[in-house]
């Protein structure tokens, strides 16, 4: 099962509810795997004590146009969807806009007089983690991280290619025997926002926890993601962070909505002070640590999925 | 010579547009003729590359300058590589008709 953790809002508490979760189901005998998704500027790793396994870089085909060949008919401007080639027929000047093309291939496509061929510019890198918990019973990678190159354009490949590593060498559910928790768990730590790499992100998890806080911002950017959500047609719940801080309006609107609040976290400077030095705050405070079991219990026994 | 200058709306009285790939409509001045065209953006809500796909659009047209607020630095190297010069006027409430008048005085 994938839980994918997102909010529109940055600063939310997304980091905060992947690496807790994570760790408490860990804790409670679950196969799981964090991914962090958030490729521009990934840290979930930083909050284990992690050994790094492996790397493998993720490349974009960006074409490459032979001007001797080229005869500026403009068929691949027209097929290309992203304003990624630049013609001007009547300058005889094409050129390929790299940070602009998605690396479909439609222009090589396109093109019938030969004259463009591809080549691999690279986004980024999906990195593998072992947990430290792990090296003595040898369990294969249990954090995964997408991280992108300085500079690229876009962070969306690597973050597919996050979620594709993370579900591999995954059990599947439904082996064990009844009563016994055997399914396999992926925790996505979304980026923020609700762009593309949200998208992307919550659009290959089974359920989506949408993190917010009791502030103006953070119902505005809340009321956008669960738009999305519900065009997506993806099951969700909400997890307020600062409980306490701001206003009621965030409550209303959930109650108005008929959306699940999952659980709520206290405006706790003890909290923050905890995350902020790395730390994982399930594992030092008690009235945190039933929170997310809470949770984690919600998820195993699919509490949410109705 | 073509000069673009980048307006808010269709009419000399309407004042220049700050923005260039999403700028509401492109004004072709032709200081020979002394004519003027205006032709709405078909770029203004583009998803992505708006200020490359607007390049394309005023270099089609033979323009020789373009005037606007402000360029983004992909569409500067594609303008430069064309030998078409950029003007940038930082008064956001000019009105084209004053723009106008000014490119006259200067040629």
């Amino acid at each position: 099962m994938r839980i994918a953790i997102a909010s529109g809002k940055g600063g939310t508490g997304k980091t905060l509810i992947s690496t807790n979760l994570f760790y408490v189901l860990k804790e409670t005998g679950n196969d799981v795997t964090l991914a962090d998704c958030d490729a521009e500027e990934p840290n979930s790793a930083a909050f284990f004590n992690c050994i790094k396994l492996s790397a493998k870089e993720v490349v974009q085909k960006t074409p490459v146009i032979d001007q001797n060949l080229c005869t500026y008919c403009g068929k691949c401007e027209e097929y290309c969807s992203y304003n990624a080639i630049f013609l001007v027929k009547e300058r005889k000047l094409i050129k390929v806009m790299e940070d602009l093309c998605h690396g479909c291939g439609a222009c090589s496509y396109a093109c019938t007089y030969g004259a463009i061929t591809e080549k691999e510019n690279s986004l980024g890198e999906v990195i593998r983690f072992n947990h430290p918990s792990d090296l003595d019973t040898g369990r294969d990678s249990l954090i995964v991280e997408g991280r992108m190159r300085i500079g690229a354009y876009t962070p969306v490949p690597i973050i597919k290619a996050a979620v594709r590593e993370a579900g591999t060498g995954v059990r599947e559910s439904g082996t064990g025997n009844k009563g016994v928790i055997n399914e396999a768990f992926v925790i996505l730590d979304s980026p923020p926002g609700t762009s593309c790499p949200f998208i992307h992100t919550v659009s290959s998890a089974d359920f989506v926890l949408l993190v917010t806080e009791p502030t103006p911002f953070g119902v505005s950017d809340l009321k956008i993601s669960v738009s999305i959500l519900r065009k997506l047609n993806k099951p969700f719940a909400v997890i307020v962070n600062r409980a306490g801080l701001g206003s009621r309006d965030v409550y209303d609107y959930l109650s108005k909505e008929n959306i699940r609040l999952a659980m709520e976290i206290p405006f706790d400077r003890e909290i923050a002070g905890i995350y902020s030095e790395g730390g994982i705050v399930a594992a030092k405070k008690d009235d945190l640590r039933k929170k997310f079991e809470k949770l984690a219990y919600s998820i195993t026994e699919q509490k949410f999925n109705n | 010579m073509k000069i673009a200058i980048t307006s808010t709306g269709n009419t000399p009285e309407s004042s220049l547009d700050s923005r260039f790939g999403r700028c509401s409509y492109f004004v072709i001045y032709d200081t020979e003729l002394k004519s003027t065209e205006y032709i709405p953006n078909p770029n203004k809500e583009s998803l992505e590359g708006a200020g490359i796909a607007s390049a394309k659009f005023v270099a089609s047209r033979g323009v020789e300058k373009v005037v606007s607020g402000e360029f983004g630095f992909k569409v500067k190297e594609l303008f430069d590589s064309l030998k078409i010069e950029l003007i940038i006027i930082k008064e956001e409430k000019k009105p084209v008709t004053e723009i106008i008048g000014l490119l006259n005085k200067n040629l």
